[in-house]
C-alpha cells in the first residue's frame, strides 16, 4: 500500500486513538505529579444525636481559595512514585541497611504494596501466559485432528470461557470452592482435613487464580491457532510423512515454524492481557491474598472514601511502562525481523 | 358542578399523607445504600412527592458513587442518605448545603436531637441509629449450659466450649471481608479498648501501641474460630451462615436483624436467634462497637428548587409517626413516636453502656483503608501484630501526605 493511501486509510483510527487513548494517558501522566493541596482544618463543635464533640473539619472557605488559585494541586514532582505505597525509595534504601540477610530484606521489600502487587502480577504473567499457548496449541491440533463432522460443537464447547464474562467465570468457581462448595468440599475430604480453605490460604487462593486465568484465556490462543493451522500447506506434510518423519517431527519442523509469527502475536497479547489482571481478584475476593497492579489503581479509586487520583495516575503509569517493558523483547524481535523481510 | 366534583374526589383521596406536603416543582433523585429500613423511608418520603419528579437509586455501592455524582454541576443526585462516616468525603469536598433555613421553614416535626450540626450549621438530618452487636443462639448455649457473653474473652470461652462439643466447628462469625468490613472491626475492638486513632490535634496516627496489639490479638483468636473463609465473608455471607446454622455467635449490624428474623429460612434456627448489647473487651467499659447514624444531606450543586423540594419529601419521612410504628422492626429510628421493639435491644444497649460513635474526622478514611488491607497478614499467620500496625501507620502517612493532611 503506497504511503499517502495507507496515511488516509489509517487517519479516522489514529485520531480515535490520540483522543480517546492518547491524550487520556497524557493527562493521567501530568495528574501522577500533583497531589492535593495541604488541608486547612479547624476545630468546630459537632453535634450528632448520640452527643457533641470538638473535633476538626476541613475549611472549605480557605481550602477553595487555594483550588481555584492551583486547581492541578500542589506540585509533587516524582514524590507519589517514590512514596511508601509505590516504590518507596526510602523504605527501600533502609531496610537494605538495617536488614543482615537478604532474605530478610526481601521479605520486608515484599511486604510494601506496590512490590506485593507486582510480584502477583508477575508470576500470573510467568505462569499462565506460556500455560495459555501451550494449551491453546495443543487443543487446536488436536481439534484440527478429529473428524469434521463434531468439530463445530467441539469447536464451540472450547471457546465458551471466553464467552463466559470474567466476573462471572470467577464467580461461578468462587462458589465452587467455597468450603461447603462441591470443590472445596470434596478437596478437604480428599485431604481428610475439615480446615483446609481454598480461600483463606495465599498459595491457594494464587494457584485458583492461576488456574481460573488459564482456563479463560486458552480458547483465545486456541481460536487464533487453530486458524493458523489452517493455512499451513499440506504438500510438505505429505512429503515428510513419506520420508518417515512422526508426527511430532511434523509439528516440530514444519507446523511450528509455519505458525511462528501466530505465536508471537498470541503471546504479545496473553502477556499484555494477563499484566492487567483484575477481574478474578474481585470476583473471588481475593483482595486479602493476591493483590494486581490494576487492583492497586482501583482499590486508591474506590474503596477509599478518600479519592487519591496521585497514587492512581502513578499507578497507571508504572503498569504502562511494565507492559512497555515486558513487551520489549517480542516487540524488538518482531522489528528486527521485519527489517530483514524487507 | 364539575369543579365541586373534583373538589370532592379530592378531599375524599387527599388524606393525611399527601396534606401537608404539597409540593409542585423541584426534582428530587437520591442515592441510598441498600438495606429495608432505607427503603422503607424512602419510600415514605415518595408519598409526599406532588408533581417532583421522583427518582431513587439504592445501592450498596453508594460510597463509590456519592462523590464523583455530587461533585457534577449541576450534581446528578439531589439528596444522598449518608452516615457518620460517608458524610465526611462530602464534607470535605465541600459538597453538600447548610439545612438550617429548610428546617426552620419545614422541618416541623423534626427534633432537635435528629439534626446534625457542624460548626452550629444543619448538615444533615438523621433519622435512625445502628451499631454492631452480638447475636446468640440461645438453644445451644442453653444446652451446653453457657451464659450469654458480656465481653469478647467470654464470647472467645463460649466458643470454644461450642467447638469442643462438636455441636459446631466454627461457632463464630463476624464480617471480616478483607477492605472496608475487616477495618470496621478494627475500629470497633480499638475503641472497646480505649485507643484513640490520631495524636491528639494532629492527623499523626497513633495505633501502633500496646491497644494495637490487643485489638489485632483478639481480632484473631475470634477468626480462628470462624470459618476459614473468613476473610471473604461480609455481613451478607454470614447472616448466610447464621441461618443455616453454622454459628452460635456473630457480631453483626443491628439493620439486619429485620431480614435474619423474618420468616424465610429454618423456623427453629430464627425462633432461637437472640439479640445482645455488644461486647467490651479488655475490661474495658465501653463497648467495643462504634455508635452509626443515618441520615439525609442535599447536594450544594443542585438549584435551590430541587433541594427545597427534595427536603420537602424527605422531611416528611423523617418525622413520619406512621412509618416508625408499621417499620418498627426494621431499625431503632430516631424519629419521635419510634418506640423500641425486641429488635432493637442492641443499639438501645450500645447507646446505655457508653458506646462512641464513629469518628467524624476528615483523615479517617484514609486509616479506615489503611488498616483493611495491611492488617490480613497478621491474620493469615504471616507477620507479627507490631508489624502490621507499623505498615498500617506507613501506609497511613503517604495517603495522608498525598491527601495534604500531613
Amino acid at each position: 500500500m503506497p504511503n499517502k493511501t495507507f496515511f488516509w486509510f489509517f487517519l479516522p483510527t489514529g485520531l480515535a486513538m490520540i483522543l480517546f487513548i492518547g491524550l487520556p494517558i497524557i493527562s493521567t501522566g501530568i495528574q501522577s505529579f500533583y497531589a492535593q493541596h495541604d488541608q486547612v482544618v479547624k476545630e468546630v463543635k459537632k453535634c450528632d444525636p448520640f452527643g457533641c464533640t470538638v473535633s476538626i473539619v476541613v475549611d472549605n472557605e480557605e481550602t477553595s481559595k487555594i483550588r481555584e488559585a492551583k486547581p492541578l494541586g500542589k506540585f509533587n514532582g516524582f514524590g507519589t512514585y517514590t512514596d511508601r505505597n509505590h516504590l518507596a525509595v526510602d523504605e527501600i534504601k533502609k531496610f537494605w541497611n538495617e536488614t543482615e540477610s537478604f532474605g530478610a530484606f526481601v521479605d520486608q521489600v515484599t511486604n510494601l504494596p506496590f512490590y506485593k502487587a507486582l510480584i502477583f502480577t508477575l508470576t500470573y504473567c510467568l505462569f499462565v501466559t506460556p500455560n495459555v499457548l501451550l494449551l491453546g496449541f495443543i487443543i487446536a491440533l488436536s481439534l484440527n485432528a478429529v473428524a469434521r463432522k463434531i468439530r463445530g460443537p467441539l469447536i464451540f464447547g472450547t471457546i465458551l470461557p471466553m464467552i463466559v464474562t470474567p466476573l462471572v467465570g470467577s464467580l461461578v468457581l468462587f462458589w465452587m470452592i467455597d468450603s461447603q462448595g462441591i470443590i472445596g468440599a470434596n478437596i478437604q475430604n480428599l485431604m481428610n482435613d475439615p480446615y483446609l480453605s481454598l480461600k483463606s490460604s495465599k498459595t491457594l487462593t494464587w494457584i485458583t487464580i492461576i488456574i481460573y486465568g488459564i482456563w479463560h484465556h486458552s480458547p483465545f490462543a486456541f481460536v487464533v491457532f487453530y486458524a493458523a493451522l489452517q493455512t499451513v500447506p499440506q504438500e510438505p506434510v505429505e512429503a515428510a510423512i513419506i520420508d518417515g518423519a512422526s508426527r511430532f517431527q511434523r509439528i516440530k519442523h514444519i507446523v511450528l515454524p509455519h505458525i511462528y509469527p501466530v505465536v508471537t502475536f498470541v503471546a504479545l497479547i496473553s502477556l499484555m492481557d494477563n499484566f492487567r489482571v483484575f477481574e478474578p481478584i474481585i470476583g473471588f475476593s481475593a483482595e486479602g491474598s493476591a493483590q494486581s497492579l490494576s487492583w492497586l489503581i482501583y482499590d486508591n479509586l474506590v474503596n477509599e472514601e478518600v479519592i487519591l487520583f496521585g497514587s492512581a495516575a502513578a499507578t497507571s503509569m508504572m503498569t504502562i511502562i511494565g507492559i512497555a517493558i515486558l513487551l520489549a523483547p517480542v516487540l524488538i524481535r518482531t522489528w528486527k525481523e521485519f527489517k530483514t523481510a524487507r | 358542578m364539575r369543579k365541586i366534583l373534583v373538589t370532592l374526589l379530592f378531599l375524599l383521596f387527599g388524606t393525611s399523607a399527601f396534606a401537608d406536603c404539597n409540593i409542585k416543582s423541584g426534582s428530587i433523585n437520591i442515592l441510598a445504600n441498600d438495606f429495608p429500613a432505607l427503603r422503607t423511608f424512602v419510600e415514605t418520603s415518595k408519598q409526599c412527592k406532588g408533581s417532583a419528579d421522583f427518582k431513587v437509586t439504592h445501592s450498596s455501592e453508594h460510597n463509590k458513587i456519592a462523590v464523583p455524582a455530587l461533585t457534577a454541576n449541576p450534581s446528578e443526585f439531589s439528596a444522598r442518605i449518608a452516615a457518620n462516616s460517608s458524610i465526611v468525603p462530602l464534607m470535605n469536598q465541600d459538597l453538600i448545603r447548610p439545612l438550617d433555613d429548610l428546617v426552620k421553614k419545614y422541618g416541623k416535626g423534626i427534633q432537635d436531637s435528629q439534626l446534625i450540626t457542624i460548626d452550629g450549621k444543619v448538615m444533615a438530618v438523621a433519622f435512625m441509629a445502628n451499631t454492631q452487636h452480638l447475636y446468640y443462639r440461645e438453644d445451644v448455649l442453653k444446652d451446653l449450659g453457657i451464659a450469654i457473653p458480656k465481653t469478647y474473652e467470654e464470647v472467645v470461652a463460649a466458643s470454644e466450649k461450642i467447638r469442643a462439643s462438636g455441636k459446631m466447628q466454627y461457632p463464630y462469625a463476624a464480617a471480616y471481608k478483607a477492605g472496608w468490613n475487616l477495618a470496621e472491626e478494627f475500629v470497633n475492638m480499638f475503641i472497646g479498648h480505649g485507643g484513640e486513632f490520631f495524636k491528639s490535634g494532629s492527623a499523626e496516627p497513633n495505633i501502633n501501641n500496646a491497644k494495637g496489639v490487643a485489638t489485632l490479638n483478639m481480632l484473631k483468636k475470634l477468626s480462628e474460630l470462624s470459618n476459614p473463609d473468613y476473610l471473604t465473608h461480609d455481613s451478607e455471607a454470614i447472616k448466610v451462615e447464621w441461618e443455616s446454622g453454622n454459628v452460635a455467635l456473630m457480631t453483626l449490624w443491628a439493620s439486619r436483624s429485620g431480614t435474619l428474623l423474618d420468616d424465610e429460612g429454618d423456623p427453629n434456627i430464627t425462633k432461637a436467634t437472640k439479640l445482645t448489647g455488644p461486647a467490651t473487651v479488655g475490661g474495658g467499659n465501653i463497648p467495643a462497637a462504634t455508635l452509626w447514624w443515618d441520615g439525609f444531606t442535599l447536594a450544594k450543586n443542585r438549584p435551590d428548587a430541587d433541594a427545597e423540594a427534595t427536603f420537602r419529601a424527605l422531611a416528611h419521612a423523617a418525622s413520619n409517626k406512621k412509618m416508625v410504628a408499621d417499620a418498627a422492626d426494621q431499625a431503632v429510628w430516631l424519629v419521635e413516636g419510634f418506640v423500641p421493639g425486641p429488635k432493637s435491644i442492641g443499639v438501645i444497649e450500645a447507646v446505655k453502656m457508653g458506646a462512641k460513635p464513629y469518628p467524624m474526622l476528615p483523615q479517617m478514611g484514609l486509616m479506615h483503608g489503611a488498616l483493611g488491607s495491611e492488617i490480613v497478614e497478621f491474620l493469615q499467620g504471616k507477620e507479627s501484630a507490631e508489624q502490621a500496625l507499623k505498615d498500617v501507620e506507613a501506609a497511613y502517612i503517604s495517603k495522608a501526605k498525598e491527601q495534604g493532611f500531613l
